[in-house]
């Protein structure tokens, strides 16, 4: 699966365009990582358990939104966005959607 | 009293701990950005059109929270208003920080640019008003590699 937030791939040509797929995955923290951040809190800095737990709910929410896409016939998805929304204090919803294509040579 | 004395001594480990990490990091962040300058990050959303590439999605991110003192200097200047210089830095600093992943990242997978950047910010604390917040910066865009 081919995946990009450019409207179009350089030297291929869109043949089909399969409409929106999405993909979201909504994370608690962590209690561990929870005190670990409330410690981190009082210095600054970076909260290394949150990045990598973001992350991780980035990596899921992409590979939904890819399941989606192989389940139409798509070989790409193109115009990739991604958007963040804190539901409530602990947990972060994250989204991500892009428009679903066949491209023309492109296994 | 007591709880008084607890504040002082919060706020005085923030403004040692947390002068010291931004220094830090603001010391790294200049120095990967000049080794980082050969591979540069555009918002353009055309790509060259010589040549052919390959392209890929590349994202860096990274949570930063903000020290104790410098949440009591906000709270503070929340009063009179004005510029608010603690956030700033803050916010400053973590964009820079996703950027120069993304780039890493880019550079690790032999990408020459990285085109269409977005940046797209959020508060993760939630909306505890006593715990100083917590902001998650997330950089992302399509690194191009020449075949």
């Amino acid at each position: 699966m081919f995946i990009s937030n450019l409207e179009f791939m350089t030297g291929k040509k869109v043949i089909k365009h399969l409409g929106l797929v999405q993909g979201s995955s909504v994370r608690a923290k962590h209690a561990g990582r929870d005190i670990m951040a409330g410690l981190k809190n009082l210095f600054g800095g970076e909260l290394k358990g949150y990045t990598e737990l973001l992350q991780e709910s980035r990596e899921e929410a992409t590979n939904r939104m890819i399941e989606q896409a192989q389940a139409t016939g798509a070989n790409a998805i193109l115009n990739v966005r991604f958007s963040t929304s804190s539901i409530t204090a602990g947990a972060a919803e994250i989204y991500v959607y892009g428009t679903a294509v066949i491209l023309d040579g492109l296994d | 009293m007591y709880e008084l004395v607890v504040t002082l001594i919060l706020i005085s480990l923030g403004y040692f701990f947390g002068r010291r990490a931004e220094r830090k990091h603001y010391k790294s962040i200049i120095a990967r950005e000049k080794i980082m300058n050969s591979l540069p990050a555009m918002a353009s959303r055309m790509p060259p059109q010589d040549g052919n590439y390959d392209q890929m999605l590349v994202s860096g991110s990274v949570v930063i929270a903000n020290d104790y003192f410098k949440m009591f200097v906000a709270g503070l200047r929340n009063l009179f208003g004005g510029q608010m210089r603690s956030y700033e830095t803050l916010l400053d600093r973590a964009r820079r920080e996703a950027v120069l992943r993304m780039k890493e990242k880019a550079k690790s997978l032999g990408a020459e640019m990285v085109f269409n950047v977005k940046y797209e910010s959020s508060n993760i604390s939630g909306q505890t008003k006593k715990k100083p917040p917590i902001i998650e910066v997330h950089a992302y865009g399509t690194a191009l590699r020449k075949i």
